[in-house]
């Protein structure tokens, strides 16, 4: 008989309650349920009350964490409408911010990552080195996170004389971090036992699930909207799209690592290539119709639909986050593997999930919570610290 | 495959079911077909050629129906293909595409509660975002409401 462990939905830690009911039968994980909407804003409907200026920074308040994704999108969706293109420089500088979050957010995750596998120094040195990208941010637009930089025709700031040096000098020390990570995470061989093979999600499920981002191209999908449907610089710079095979934990990681390299290399190009001129095309009005906005962000695809009557508020804010999608693939990516592993396979898929000490095992016959969240942290501990002590001295 | 082709296999197969095909820009391109035709329709983009569902959006509009759009894309194509389907009032119901496409089980319950859809043969009709104990009949992104 299957035990149910709830998890969820609330914990300070985490920005997006979600509830997991893991249906167990002794270690094993035979069924998922999901449900969402805890933190249900309405702000689709919100925006409908704003005007088209207003809306950027409503959707910024999307994501804590990849916080410049929606207004990316939103401006896209607000250009197509309107068929009007931003200032060279302005891509530019637009293409610097969304790549400068990507190596944020995968920094970040990489961090919860290594915490939920008992690597807690990868943990605080990711942390350290993302707090770099932070310092950048906070020169270049006033705010470490919620930059305000993004609007229909163009950016709100300018790259001031001097940012775009000091930019490229922090990158550099960042450089050597990131290889290391590379290394110390990629070829630890106690990190290959504890995620290769596990959480796998299949070609043929990730499509079916419509999955985006690095889970997609961690599972053989070759999706990427800055390659296959370029915006902003990026039809102006060289990069990989890191694509792997293996649609398993580490894959899901090799490719934000992966990433976070390709992403400086952008950034580089981008600082390069910028020449000075005007950052703003001062759009008054949107004219009535219908605009799309994508954009890839560090979870994968941002989706905005808009609908404008010509007036200075939207009829209509559609928005899809990545992680509406690439959530609902864990009902086949957690199926048939240990609850010690649950944690990192729901992790795996970076919704800011890390609410792991919510957990609580309920024996369905009594009723009483028989295991703890800290003790399903403690168990992937345990795992990893098993592992670890049959491997040879390393 | 090129836009050419998914643009001929599409106009091939379905020909005058295709109640009209605009050409927003060479990248948005919107087509609208009866609600009957919706399975088929994306049953061919999604099996035969390949396309992602990426999402629905419904609109209440001032026509006295409701419009939901379903966008596609193609892989390493900048194109997106949205899917128009207008459902006028009284009879609020269409068919679901999620015994196609799995990944379109959220966003149609979603539209179910937020605007009052009913999708036929939803595998799983339930609450989504909106909490257990929401009113029956209030639909938030309805106009009249």
């Amino acid at each position: 008989m299957s035990e149910i462990i709830p998890i969820g939905p609330y914990h300070p830690l985490q920005e997006e309650p979600e509830f997991f009911r893991l249906h167990v039968e002794g270690e094993k994980v035979v069924k998922l349920d999901i449900d969402i909407g805890y933190n249900h804003r309405g702000i689709e409907k919100l925006a409908e009350s704003k005007s088209w200026d207003q809306v950027v920074f409503l959707l910024e308040r999307i994501c804590g964490i990849c916080s410049t994704s929606h207004p990316a999108a939103s401006v896209r969706a607000m250009e197509d409408l309107a068929e009007i293109e931003a200032p060279d420089r302005a891509q530019f500088i637009r293409t610097v911010i969304c790549e400068l979050e990507r190596i944020h957010s995968h920094l970040l995750w990489l961090g919860l990552a290594g915490h939920f596998l008992g690597y807690n120094t990868v943990w605080m040195w990711a942390w350290k080195y993302r707090e770099t990208v932070c310092d950048i941010f906070e020169k270049i637009t006033g705010n470490r996170q919620s930059y305000a930089m993004f609007k229909a025709g163009g950016v709100r700031r300018d790259f001031q004389e001097g940012d775009i040096p000091w930019i490229r000098s922090c990158l550099e020390g960042l450089k050597p971090a990131v290889d290391m990570f590379r290394g110390a995470v990629m070829d630890d061989p106690v990190i290959h036992a504890r995620t290769k093979g596990i959480g796998v999600l299949t070609p043929q499920q990730a499509k079916a699930y419509c999955v985006v981002g690095p889970i997609a191209r961690a599972s053989g999908i070759a999706i990427d909207v800055r390659k296959d449907d370029p915006y902003f610089a990026y039809d102006r710079v060289q990069f990989n799209s890191i694509v792997l095979q293996e649609g398993d934990v580490f894959a899901r990681a090799a490719v934000r690592i992966l990433e976070t390299a390709e992403s400086m290399h952008i950034i580089e190009q981008c600082l390069r290539q910028m020449k000075p001129g005007p950052v703003d095309l001062h759009v008054k009005a949107l004219p009535p119709g219908e605009g799309i906005g994508r954009a890839e962000a560090p979870r994968g695809e941002v989706f905005h639909f808009i609908v404008s009557d010509g007036s200075n508020f939207p009829v209509r804010y559609k928005v899809r986050a990545p992680s509406y999608v690439n959530i609902f693939s864990n009902e086949a990516a957690c199926v048939h593997y240990d609850v010690a592993d649950a944690a990192l396979i729901l992790a795996a898929m970076d919704p800011c999930y890390c609410c792991s000490e919510r957990m609580v095992a309920i024996d369905m016959d009594s009723g009483r919570s028989r295991l703890s969240g800290n003790d399903l942290l403690r168990l992937s501990h345990e795992k990893t610290e098993k592992i670890r002590n049959r491997m040879p001295a390393i | 495959m090129k836009w050419s082709q998914i643009e001929h296999a599409l106009r091939k197969e379905f020909g005058p079911k295709i109640l009209k095909w605009t050409v927003h820009n060479k990248k948005r391109i919107y087509v609208d077909i009866d609600r009957v035709q919706l399975v088929s329709f994306s049953r061919f983009l999604f099996e035969t050629l390949q396309a992602r569902f990426i999402i629905a959006s419904g609109l209440d509009t001032p026509r006295n129906g409701i419009e939901i759009l379903y966008h596609f894309d193609f892989l390493h194509l900048p194109q997106v293909l949205s899917l128009r389907v207008f459902i006028g009032k009284p009879d609020l119901a269409v068919d679901s595409i999620a015994a196609v496409i799995k990944g379109a089980e959220w966003i149609e319950r979603e539209i179910a509660e937020l605007l009052g859809i009913r999708f036929i043969n939803h595998p799983n009709p339930a609450h989504l975002i909106l909490p257990e104990d929401w009113p029956e009949g209030v639909y938030p992104l309805r106009r009249d409401s």
